[in-house]
């Protein structure tokens, strides 16, 4: 039986050193400072709730668990959620009980306001100069802006700005433009999931005679099978996984790609989004944001390469290594939005890429520059990887990003 | 019931599982405040056998229900005999018999089926119940699963709710390939089990393979703790290292560094895809053995 939550005694070890068993309720203060704690926990991200507090209390009314070498432990498999909350909570724990480095302490509390306000002031220093992932004004070439402009519109919802859809993303410049574009590419990934679903729904045709629900349902009617039940294949949904190269060459269309990115974690209920330059991000979690501009700038800092090329081999190995076997299930789909333009071994990126390949059922390989006239996939790494690829497709402009979602529906 | 944290660990030595500290917090802490515990990691870290050695502790009976794609509640918590009661129908046919009745009779006790979760609740003694595989179920199982363990009880649509006589002790294992539901998590105390260190694989071997010699148990845990550096596909996890200390105990090995050839040949023990196997070749194992001490 659980003790019950009233009369709390007995304060927690403090500083870490031991302390003669005082008897008594728990004071004020250090109900208090566990609700602190508790906090802190949740401002790094923790899932805590008002259970585990109260738990955490009960806890703490109990003689052994006053030993420090108990306490964390205890504290650790009680507030502890998922791996990574494991491998952070030493920290957290030293920092706010035992005081060393107090100030590491309060920085960790104050975690989620201080946290955003310096991020959106660095995205937007840096939009303000020379922004990364946005298209430079200096670089406006007009040439196909306006002229490809007419035709058969974007579907659903895009068609009011079907010039937007066929400009190379890179030509976009006009800032009320770009904002458009972006909340278009948002947009599309949502509308994406919700044809594929429907499709889905409508595709599932085969069926097999559920004898043992037959047999129940039988039972009313004196064992005469007359309501026959069938057993429908039930799908799983299509799982995404998008990596997404940031690297310098690529910070013409990152912005863009990032909404993207933000539409399809949060519209596909199965969803992971990477980013990789010289190095591999895993930045679902960042990108579940519900506040759309908070996420994006977020990620935007985070996709900053800091130069010194791109290693999409060693980034895939990265990937192979810590990330697929959670992250892939058999009806899992790979994108990787990147040019090609490779740093490292090409031998790596063909192993990596085979490997890859034998994890999940398609990979999509979208290509910026394959919009582009005249290019072909001469860069090493490029090549390399070809052989692995499912799809080799464009994503130079809205259109192409669309006119993915047959693709993705038959899979 | 009552026992303290190092009690508990020193039982589970005494089944024959040798627990870090952290864990036997968790477990004691598990009795503690009665939520479920959820052990992640790697697999062949030896999470299941966490719950086996608990059973073992508590002396209590080991129910475990092993999860799969498509699990559902007919196979996890209950099902009707559909066949008995097919049976019964038939044979009370001539009799004149109230239908209500009949259907009184064929929707009891008698004719329900008891899966793993249902009877774990069932139990007088508290069983140490053991969901193993969470990751591979539905989602929509999680759902299941939640309701149970918050309220303890099952509801049958033809014979009404079911409370628990005994709460059973939870173990809840994933290998991490994919995100369980937070609200799971929330519910459960959690856990990481990492690979053992070497000093606590050695004294995994020493106790599990009890014919080999201590010096030896400890140059394998050197051995296999080098080999889970490399970069392969799978890493040998503990019940792999067992294996290789028993068939190096069989052929009378005293010294992996007296026979190079022979420590090579019986890698396959810890090696289970073929580019691993084609990685570890006999070079790498020498420089690995270069490296135990």
């Amino acid at each position: 039986m659980r003790p019950t939550a009233t009369p709390l005694p007995n304060p927690p070890p403090q500083g870490g050193r031991e302390q003669a068993p005082a008897s008594g309720p728990l004071g004020p203060a250090t109900r208090l400072r566990l609700a602190g704690f508790a906090r802190t926990l949740r401002d790094n991200g923790f899932k805590v709730g008002l259970a585990e507090t109260r738990d955490a209390l009960n806890l703490l009314a109990q003689p052994v668990a006053r030993r420090p070498a108990t306490l964390k432990p205890a504290l650790r498999a009680l507030f502890c959620a998922t791996h990574s909350d494991w491998d952070r909570f030493d920290e957290i724990f030293d920092a706010y009980w035992l005081g060393h480095g107090r100030r590491q302490a309060r920085v960790l509390t104050g975690a989620p306001t201080a946290q955003v306000s310096p991020l959106k002031r660095i995205a937007e220093a840096a939009r303000q100069h020379g922004p990364h992932g946005l298209p430079d004004h200096l670089q406006r070439r007009d040439e196909n802006g306006e002229t490809q402009a007419h035709g058969s519109g974007m579907r659903e919802g895009a068609s009011r700005a079907d010039n937007l859809a066929r400009t190379d993303l890179r030509h976009i410049t006009d800032p009320a433009d770009i904002a458009k574009a972006e909340a278009l590419a948002e947009r599309l990934a949502r509308v994406m999931r919700a044809r594929i679903v429907r499709r889905e729904r409508v595709g599932r045709r085969g069926r097999r005679l559920d004898l043992r629900r037959t047999i129940h349902r039988s039972v009313p009617h004196g064992g005469t099978p007359i309501d026959l039940v069938f057993r429908r294949r039930k799908d799983k949904p299509l799982r995404l996984v998008v990596l997404l190269d940031a690297s310098g060459s690529m910070s013409l269309y990152t912005s863009f790609f990032v909404r993207f990115l933000h539409g399809i974690v949060d519209a596909f209920r199965e969803a992971e989004a990477f980013v990789f330059h010289t190095r591999l991000a895993h930045v679902s979690a960042s990108l579940r944001d519900r506040d759309v501009a908070r996420a994006v700038d977020k990620l935007a800092l985070m996709a900053q390469g800091i130069g010194g090329g791109t290693k999409i081999g060693e980034s895939l190995a990265t990937f192979n290594r810590w990330h697929a076997r959670r992250v892939i299930n058999s009806r899992t789909a790979v994108m990787i939005v990147s040019d090609g333009y490779d740093t490292g071994a090409p031998e790596l990126m063909a192993q990596e890429m085979r490997r890859l390949r034998q994890r999940c059922r398609r990979i999509i390989w979208l290509n910026p520059l394959i919009g582009w006239r005249d290019y072909a996939p001469t860069a090493r790494g490029m090549q390399a990887a070809l052989p692995y690829i499912d799809l080799f497709a464009p994503a130079h402009n809205l259109e192409s990003l669309a006119a993915l979602e047959p693709y993705l529906a038959r899979i | 019931m009552d026992i303290t944290r190092d009690q508990i660990a020193e039982k589970l030595a005494e089944v024959g599982y040798i627990a870090d500290r952290d864990l036997a917090t968790a477990l004691w802490l598990m009795d503690f405040l009665k939520r479920p515990l959820l052990l992640e990691g790697e697999a062949g870290v030896g999470k299941t056998e966490v719950a086996k050695a608990l059973a073992a502790v508590h002396k209590a009976e080991l129910i475990r229900l092993q999860c799969y794609e498509g699990l559902d509640h007919n196979a996890a918590l209950y099902e009707w005999n559909y066949q008995r009661q097919l049976l019964a129908i038939k044979a009370r046919e001539g009799a004149e018999e109230d239908p209500n009745n009949i259907e009184e009779h064929i929707f009891s006790e008698r004719y329900l089926i008891e899966r793993p979760l249902l009877a774990a609740i069932r139990r007088i003694d508290p069983p140490v119940l053991l969901i193993d595989e969470i990751d591979r179920a539905d989602e929509e199982f999680e759902a299941y699963l939640l309701e149970l363990l918050s309220d303890f009880q099952v509801t049958i649509p033809e014979l009404g709710t079911v409370k628990a006589t005994s709460i059973p002790r939870v173990v809840i294992t994933s290998n991490g390939t994919r995100e369980l539901s937070d609200a799971l998590r929330r519910r459960c105390l959690y856990h990481y089990v990492d690979f053992p260190d070497v000093d606590r694989e050695a004294r995994i071997i020493l106790a599990r393979t009890p014919a080999i010699d201590a010096a030896l148990a400890v140059q394998i845990a050197h051995m296999v703790n080098a080999v889970r550096k490399e970069d392969l596909r799978k890493l040998p996890g503990v019940a792999e290292t067992l294996d290789w200390a028993a068939t190096l105990a069989g052929l009378d090995i005293h010294d992996l560094k007296a026979d190079p050839e022979i420590v090579h040949e019986t890698m396959i023990c810890l090696l289970k895809t073929r580019e691993d196997g084609a990685q570890m070749t006999r070079e790498v194992t020498a420089r690995l053995l270069g490296k135990v001490a």
